[in-house]
């Protein structure tokens, strides 16, 4: 039907950069060695691990004991939260976290709140902000642990991380924040961060699926969750998948080096495509905060219309992005970050996550911005509802506002 | 016995349970027809407004769900008097690919060729709606419900238009947990979301977390409509 093929799910995740797969395969064919094997072949890979582990500390600004390589960013959460649940058990049993969490932290908090832990889960404000005072209020004398997101998967809303770890710090508590989506834009150095754990994988990142990485800060003793040949320094046993680290640590270190270019570029389109989406479609909201917000993320809820929909008129014209509607997910609620925002379940139904990559070319955006109304017109034409919401408009121009008064500014 | 024709792959039995499965693991989600409907539905206005003058004439106009809940369908119908057969079937759908299909499959299925009298149209069962779209993935099959309660809703405003009230039928609700308020139609509606067994419901419905006195009438619902939905207990 069409030629263009705009991938704007960047967010689920990325295509590999071929660098970084060029990188991979040698890891498979030529140096293919176990670590642990006591010969050359296996030195060879044990060598290039140790470099790997050195890169990525690099990036991190931490020390190479501290990183521990995983089989994915789920992985990672699990093994931080329960890991250090696991060690405190019987002296702590309080931790703290937010409604807006990856389902990764929320599901491994509820099953721990299922073996007698107790959680506390903050809310966020419209723009999908923890209140750091709500926490400094949360925080008890038998409270180990605050996980609290760096960026958020759904609507790019960005944490204060340096205050939040400012505060754990103040109150002795461990802090893990979960950076899968902030790795490609924002600043990982973990002792800027103030952060006692924090999570990374390789999808989000142009690199590879099924890897991820968890810094432990020293001194910070969890429980492995993995049990075996005491690999990664025992805390996760298993022969290590060294193509997919070697792909990831390039593609992280790819990623951290162009990030701030990268991020004005995308931060550029990002707006330009939130501006004139809302001029040219009524009835438009963006979900998630206008500007303490992920460079690649373009999150809007069209009302009248349900998300699901938008998205199969988009897929038909090769666009590619994903939805916070009821119908696309497994529960049939819809999501429940934008639920946990106060957002209204109707504007929740029609909500669409663009999610900008580096491929993302400004020609993109302004496709996007051409055959949007259409379809959204299309399916209000169709549509039994009208809502008249009077704050509609006026919260579109107050996002237009905080929009223009950031850009002013720089 | 016109057995409904959910897609049954393996993949979506574990999609009826709830599992996040979004495709066949072929090409598509949905069928060609489903596809077919989606993009050219039938029956249509070309705008709102048309809608809006459509409603003055038509004799029966029914209603359902909202913008909250995810799901809309108004159904507009026109009807022969003397033969009470439908002349037109006309529609608007706020939803899903499979909501839109439906409703566009069902006016078609309704008012095509000669058109089927009331009584007949009543006896399509959302399952035949299914069928006609060649299969719908079984935790979309609430969709099709919404269509037939939709024209149901329309049939039920034509009869009261034309004073044939003794003709109206309405599914009365019935209270099940006495604490929450929940009926009988929120445990229907929550089966046709997914929610195969009582724990699954509850954590829908939070049917019974108060109310324990309620649970086996629950579980007893719950069985009867997967009966009268997936043929399955």
């Amino acid at each position: 039907m069409t030629e263009r093929k705009v991938y704007m799910d960047n967010s689920a995740t990325t295509r590999m950069d071929s660098m970084v797969k060029e990188e991979m395969d040698k890891y498979f064919t030529e140096i293919y060695g176990n670590p642990g094997s006591f010969h050359s072949i296996g030195l060879d890979a044990k060598q290039a691990m140790d470099n790997a582990r050195e890169r990525a500390a690099k990036v991190l600004n931490a020390k190479t004991s501290e990183i521990i390589f995983t089989g994915s960013g789920t992985e990672s959460i699990n093994m931080a939260i329960k890991g250090l649940a696991y060690a405190v058990q019987g002296k702590k049993k309080h931790i703290i976290t937010s409604t807006a969490e990856h389902h990764a932290v929320l599901e491994t908090c509820e099953y721990l709140e299922k073996k007698g832990f107790d959680v506390t889960y903050l809310k966020v404000d419209r723009d999908g902000l923890i209140d750091l005072d709500e926490l400094k209020n949360a925080i008890r004398d038998d409270t180990f642990l605050v996980s609290i997101m760096y960026a958020n998967n759904e609507v790019g809303t960005v944490q204060d991380i340096k205050e939040i770890g400012k505060i754990c710090s103040e109150k002795n508590v461990k802090f893990h924040t979960d950076a899968c989506q902030a790795s490609g834009y924002l600043d990982l150095d973990v002792k800027e961060l103030n952060v006692d754990m924090l999570t990374l994988n390789g999808s989000k990142v142009y690199g590879p699926k099924g890897v991820g990485l968890l810094y432990l800060k020293m001194g910070t003793v969890i429980e492995p969750l993995i049990h075996g040949g005491g690999q990664e320094n025992n805390k996760r046993s298993g022969t290590e998948n060294v193509p997919g680290i070697m792909a990831f640590v390039k593609a992280l270190e790819i990623a951290q080096e162009n990030r701030v270019a990268e991020s004005e570029r995308l931060v550029a389109l990002r707006n330009k495509m939130i501006r004139e989406v809302m001029e040219k479609i009524p009835k438009v909201v963006l979900n998630g905060h206008p500007t303490k917000r992920l460079p690649n993320n373009v999150n809007l809820s069209f009302l009248d219309v349900e998300g699901e929909a938008i998205l199969l008129y988009l897929d038909s014209k090769g666009i590619y992005a994903s939805s916070g509607s009821a119908c696309t997910s497994k529960t049939l609620d819809p999501s429940h970050v934008i639920l946990a925002m106060g957002v209204p379940y109707e504007f929740a139904h029609g909500s669409i996550r663009f999610s900008l990559g580096k491929e993302t070319t400004a020609e993109d955006v302004d496709y996007v911005i051409k055959v949007l109304p259409e379809i959204i017109q299309n399916l209000r034409n169709i549509s039994p509802f009208n809502l008249d919401l009077e704050n509609v408009e006026s919260e579109q121009k107050k996002i237009r506002e905080k929009i223009r008064i950031h850009e002013a500014k720089k | 016995m016109n057995e409904l024709k959910v897609i049954q792959s393996e993949k979506d039995k574990f999609a009826l349970a709830g599992d996040g499965v979004s495709h066949d693991g072929k090409s598509w989600f949905y069928t060609d027809v489903v596809k077919d409907h989606f993009f050219n539905p039938r029956n249509i206005f070309k705008t709102t407004q048309e809608a809006d003058e459509y409603a003055k004439e038509a004799d029966g106009i029914g209603l359902v769900g909202s913008p909250a809940c995810g799901d809309g369908m108004k159904m507009f119908i026109k009807i022969d008097k003397d033969t009470e057969k439908l002349e037109e079937v006309k529609w608007q759908t706020f939803g899903c690919g499979t909501a839109i299909a439906s409703t566009s499959a069902y006016s078609v299925m309704l008012a095509e060729g000669n058109g089927m009298t009331v009584d007949e149209a009543l006896k399509v069962k959302p399952k035949d709606i299914a069928d006609y779209l060649g299969g719908i993935p079984a935790r979309k099959f609430h969709c099709s419900v919404l269509a037939d309660k939709a024209f149901r809703e329309a049939v039920n405003d034509y009869y009261k238009k034309t004073g044939q009230n003794e003709k109206v039928k309405t599914d009365g609700k019935k209270i099940i947990d006495n604490v929450l308020k929940i009926t009988d139609h929120d445990i229907e509606h929550a089966v046709l979301e997914g929610a195969m067994d009582f724990e699954a419901v509850q954590k829908k419905t939070k049917v019974g977390v108060h109310d324990k006195e309620c649970i086996p009438m629950v579980k007893n619902l719950i069985k009867e409509y997967k009966e009268k939905y997936f043929g399955e207990d």
